[in-house]
């Protein structure tokens, strides 16, 4: 075991994480199966929502996802700028439309779950603002990616974009916080809680957290390796034009 | 430096330059609200506030794309990048010809707009110290947003895509300043927030658009 960075080498992170990808798919279904079905059909109703608390299974593990996916793009994104390793750079590219996609999910079951609760289906709540917000972050990001040629000076201004957009993205989450009281509830869980809701709810929460976690690794490993070839196939093509 | 800002705003308020149009367009967004609502004075008093504001932020958005353009098609910016001054300053700097160019303006319109949408009294200091206060940050945001485009063909509406959300926080301590002065409270401490982001935007901000330009010059 030499250092964590032998596998920014394409062809060495290509190896290993065909390796693991099957086992990360599986790690993914089972938890998410068995969370799901877990949550949904084997946890006692709340005594005041009643059933439409079990999408709290879907919900706050896509939230969670969502948030992180982010964190993940501005480690990626300054491993990216300060290393030059590209396997990172298209990490961070691979996991914007994931997480775009988790925020997607956060605000719809948020929607769905908020409709019976709250008797409306959207409400300027600096949670769901900064949901919204953290959207339209992740549609420039990809954005600026598509339209730029170059890949590496994509993946540069991507990685600066991301940089200024975290650091703005904390400051309206505050400032939203500041604007408008809330309706959403608290955190639902938080790692210096006693103990965050009963155990009947809090294990196959953890387990559908888990499996979000494993999918989202899944999706990722995936579309980097993808991400990967292309840019392969591109090289292969480009070369051909020369011979 | 002190040169670049004078061609600049020389450049700007000759012919060409589009010195006015951004006023002007401040000016038609606040004459057509009405037209989108109403005339009835109530409404218009509460959401005037709101108004002033988005008009001043999309005033500023609409003459974003002119900071970096034109010297970029010209070749004007790879002789900058090359000049012996900083690359950071050359950013800074054109930051601050966009506020004068527009961002002040703006500021010095913002009263006579609010009369037409019969704005409170006592929300006009808060408006014209809030808009003094965050449109510098507008265009330090701007001019980062423009520099991380300038390398992409009609990259205007991306630039919007992607300066918009970082409007939001600006946007709202902007806007909520003048909406407690217009209800006759205290509005300082969402004042002092906002220059609390327009000074960590002036100080980080030139550091990534000249970090953007580099990148697009390579």
């Amino acid at each position: 075991m030499a250092s964590l960075w032998e596998y920014a080498n394409p062809r060495k992170f290509m190896t290993v994480s065909a390796a693991i990808l099957p086992w990360v798919w599986g790690l993914a279904a089972v938890c998410l199966v068995g969370g799901l079905v877990w949550g949904f059909f084997f946890t006692p109703d709340d005594f005041r929502q009643g059933s439409t608390v079990k999408i709290i299974y879907v919900h706050v593990p896509s939230a969670i996802m969502a948030v992180n996916a982010w964190f993940m793009m501005l480690v990626t994104s300054l491993i990216w700028l300060i290393r030059r390793h590209h396997v990172s750079a298209l990490a961070a590219k691979a996991a914007a439309p994931v997480g775009m996609v988790f925020t997607l999910i956060a605000l719809a079951t948020g929607a769905i779950w908020g409709q019976p609760m709250w008797g409306t289906w959207w409400e300027w709540d600096p949670r769901l603002t900064s949901f919204l917000i953290l959207f339209l972050f992740y549609l420039g990001y990809m954005a600026l990616w598509e339209a730029v040629d170059n890949p590496d000076a994509a993946a540069d201004l991507t990685s600066v974009l991301c940089l200024v957009g975290s650091v703005f993205a904390v400051i309206s989450r505050y400032a939203l916080v500041f604007w408008n009281q809330g309706l959403h509830q608290g955190a639902t869980l938080s790692l210096d809680a006693e103990q965050n809701i009963a155990d009947v709810f809090w294990y196959p929460l953890i387990t559908a957290l888990a499996g979000f976690g494993f999918l989202f690794l899944a999706l990722v490993l995936y579309r980097t390796r993808t991400e990967i070839r292309a840019r392969r196939l591109k090289a292969l093509i480009a070369q051909e034009r020369m011979a | 430096m002190l040169g670049l800002l004078k061609r600049d705003l020389a450049l700007a308020v000759r012919a060409g330059g589009g010195f006015g149009l951004s006023l002007a367009f401040f000016l038609i967004f606040a004459t057509l609200v009405p037209f989108g609502v109403g005339p009835q004075t109530q409404v218009l008093q509460t959401i005037a506030p709101g108004i002033l504001w988005l008009g001043a932020l999309l005033a500023c958005l609409l003459s974003l794309d002119r900071i970096f353009q034109l010297d970029w098609e010209d070749g004007t910016l790879d002789l900058l990048a090359t000049a012996p001054v900083p690359l950071e300053g050359v950013a800074a700097m054109k930051a601050l010809s966009h506020w004068i160019t527009t961002g002040l303006p703006l500021v010095l319109a913002a009263p006579v707009l609010g009369l037409l949408l019969n704005l409170p009294l006592p929300a006009y200091p808060w408006l014209v110290a809030s808009l003094a206060l965050g449109t510098p940050a507008l265009s330090a945001i701007g001019t980062f947003g423009a520099a991380l485009t300038v390398g992409i063909k009609r990259g205007g509406l991306l630039l919007s895509l992607l300066v918009l959300p970082l409007y939001v926080p600006t946007l709202i301590f902007g806007a909520l300043a003048v909406i407690r002065g217009a209800e006759g409270q205290d509005a300082t401490t969402p004042l002092i927030l906002l220059a609390g982001i327009t000074l960590g935007a002036l100080a980080i901000l030139p550091f990534a658009a000249a970090a953007a330009l580099r990148i697009n010059l390579r």
